[in-house]
């Protein structure tokens, strides 16, 4: 009776595992690379980081900002790749959380992107105080300002609804912000400084992928995941 | 208690109403820096700072964004205890009831401002930044009014619309002058009140939080009526690099923006229009021989007719706004530069309300006049020369 149960609960593994591993050999990648094309306007040097002491003696030089992140043949990094549409599918409450730091009077990355239920940690590198001010616009994701000394505790933060390019930002230093875009599935990422993104194991079917820029605005293209990796490019122009 | 109060013009009261006036305005100042540096937001908590009792916040704390928003907190403080001091004086030495209600009425929009504005940081909502910044605007007009109602020289006023008035009521046809001047007051209500709209509309920009929506002038993106389609939109936040945490522009702020530059064309010729109008009234030989010498000292400021020294200040203010809101594009919004915009705009108002305050007092105060006759005396008479003002009104 007892070799019996342990049978059964052996078979009812194999078979759970069969099953997963059948599920993670028919899901593929999504790849692609995203480029711009057009000459983006110059980005400005943050003159006021430097007129503020504390932010200043971080620096040795005036940092710029990054709306334009282009590689020498036009590769654009930042731009937040998702299946379009795809939702209830979050895997965040189990994700490891996400990490937003601020160091040099900057966000780092300044462009971010989570899962619903993630944990999303804002960091204080700094040795002066910020104030972490998160401006939601979807209803069901509340807006906070919080003040976050030096050393303090990092703050830690979900959302519950999906979001394109939810503002971060520091009201002590204006110029601070970060825009992280919440997804309802593990199905998305950021293009890297060489224009590429991946996303990973996307079960079979025909999606919509979307690419979207801060700046840019958005695309799609639709396509059809088998067994194998599909490979999608974006192009962005600029007028 | 009534007996002790007194029917004119008291120095020390006036003086105190005149510096209110003046940390009010230093107020809105500051007030336009927070915006201007986007720093509304900087201290999460109200009514305490970063923890601290307001007025113990440590100073060597009041670093970026921080210094602004404290700041504006610690003189919204003094205002407010300013306008408790004033409404009070008001009530205890002032003889006229409608003064009290004016002081009251002050406290009362002073208080509704603080905590308007502490709402505003509390409840994270960019719209009562509107509110704020127009109560602001109405409280400023209500301070200076304040102000000219407790001066000797309202005390004294003789006023073109006295004038105006009596010659009315002892059934002398009016001159050219008259008639003129009765078009114009109507004139400068309608131009003070649309300086009022265009306030409003300005503090719907500039709590929009998006920097410029046009960031270009004369033109607006290159074109007289700037395009405002889906592409174009997407085509000028592409092409809009900004320092700051800015939101991307919208179509309706670029019709806002271009709102606010038409209305301020017609303000700038009705402006014109009005200093133009006013050019005669009150000069020597206008004034009927029977004002007499006591008409001259009331009826002049600096020496010249006062319409005339109003209208070209007034005129002078509204060349030195346009002025300031082009410089404020070309800047791209240097903080100095839109906060002075905000400024001269406050003033621009203030002049224009007290304007229509003195050229409408003897028409307000015949009226009341008129009704106290009547409840004294039902189906007597109410036409007659008025008897000559003196004292307060």
């Amino acid at each position: 009776m007892r070799l019996n149960h342990g049978v059964k609960r052996a078979v009812l593994l194999l078979a759970i595992g069969l099953f997963g591993a059948g599920q993670i050999a028919c899901a593929a990648d999504i790849t692609g690379l995203i480029t711009l094309t057009g000459t983006p306007p110059p980005e400005k040097e943050i003159t006021p980081l430097m007129e503020n002491p504390d932010c200043a003696k971080m620096h040795t030089t005036t940092p710029t900002t990054h709306f334009y992140v282009v590689g020498a043949k036009g590769e654009l990094a930042d731009a937040v790749v998702s299946l379009k549409g795809v939702t209830g599918k979050s895997t965040g409450a189990s994700a490891p959380p996400a990490v937003l730091d601020q160091k040099g009077c900057l966000y780092v990355p300044q462009i971010l992107a989570i899962q619903t239920g993630q944990k999303l940690i804002v960091k204080n590198s700094d040795s002066c105080v910020h104030n972490v001010h998160a401006t939601p616009t979807v209803p069901g994701n509340p807006e906070s300002n919080q003040e976050q000394s030096p050393g303090a505790a990092d703050l830690t933060y979900t959302y519950t609804q999906p979001e394109m390019f939810l503002r971060f930002k520091c009201d002590v230093h204006p110029w601070m912000f970060a825009w992280v875009s919440v997804f309802d599935s593990p199905y998305f990422c950021v293009s890297g400084p060489d224009g590429k993104f991946v996303i990973k194991n996307v079960p079979p079917g025909k999606y919509t992928v979307e690419a979207a820029h801060r700046k840019l605005g958005t695309q799609t293209q639709d396509v059809e995941v088998k067994d194998t990796d599909v490979n999608v490019n974006f192009t962005f122009a600029i007028k | 208690m009534k007996a002790n109060v007194v029917s004119k013009s008291n120095p020390w009261l006036y003086w105190f109403a005149v510096l209110t006036a003046l940390v009010t305005l230093a107020l809105i100042g500051i007030g336009g820096l927070v915006t201007s540096h986007e720093a509304g937001m900087s201290v999460p908590d109200w009514p305490t700072t970063y923890g601290y009792n307001m007025f113990l916040f440590p100073i060597n704390k009041w670093l970026g964004g921080i210094f602004y928003e404290h700041s504006h907190r610690l003189l919204a403080s003094l205002v407010g205890l300013m306008t408790t001091i004033l409404a009070v004086w008001l009530w205890l030495k002032d003889s006229r009831p409608w003064v009290h209600w004016l002081g009251v009425t002050a406290f009362l929009l002073v208080v509704a401002q603080g905590v308007l504005g502490g709402l505003r940081v509390t409840l994270h909502m960019d719209s009562l930044g509107i509110y704020h910044a127009t109560i602001a605007q109405l409280f400023f007009m209500l301070t200076c009014a304040i102000a000219l109602f407790t001066s000797r020289w309202w005390a004294n006023l003789n006023s073109v619309a006295a004038v105006y008035d009596r010659r009315q009521n002892s059934e002398m046809n009016a001159t050219v002058a008259d008639r003129r001047y009765k078009n114009l007051r109507w004139l400068v209500l309608a131009t003070t009140l649309l300086i009022f709209v265009q306030l409003i509309i300005a503090a719907a920009m500039r709590h929009q939080h998006a920097g410029l929506a046009i960031s270009d002038f004369p033109l607006a993106h290159g074109k007289l009526w700037p395009d405002t389609s889906a592409d174009a939109v997407a085509r000028y936040n592409a092409q809009r690099v900004s320092v700051n945490a800015e939101n991307p522009i919208t179509a309706f702020q670029i019709e806002l923006q271009m709102a606010h530059r038409v209305v301020a064309l017609a303000i700038l010729i009705l402006v014109a229009v009005c200093a133009w109008r006013a050019r005669g009234i009150g000069a020597p030989g206008t004034a009927p021989a029977r004002m007499g010498n006591n008409a001259k000292p009331a009826e002049t400021v600096l020496g010249a007719p006062i319409y005339q020294r109003l209208s070209l200040f007034w005129l002078g203010l509204t060349l030195l706004q346009v002025g300031l809101g082009a410089a404020t594009i070309w800047t791209n919004k240097a903080a100095d530069v839109a906060t002075a915009h905000v400024l001269v705009g406050a003033l621009a108002l203030a002049v224009g309300a007290l304007w229509c305050a003195i050229a409408f007092r003897e028409s307000v105060t015949a009226f009341y006049d008129r009704r106290r006759e009547d409840r004294r005396a039902p189906g007597a008479a109410t036409i007659g020369v008025q008897p000559a003002m003196t004292g307060n009104k």
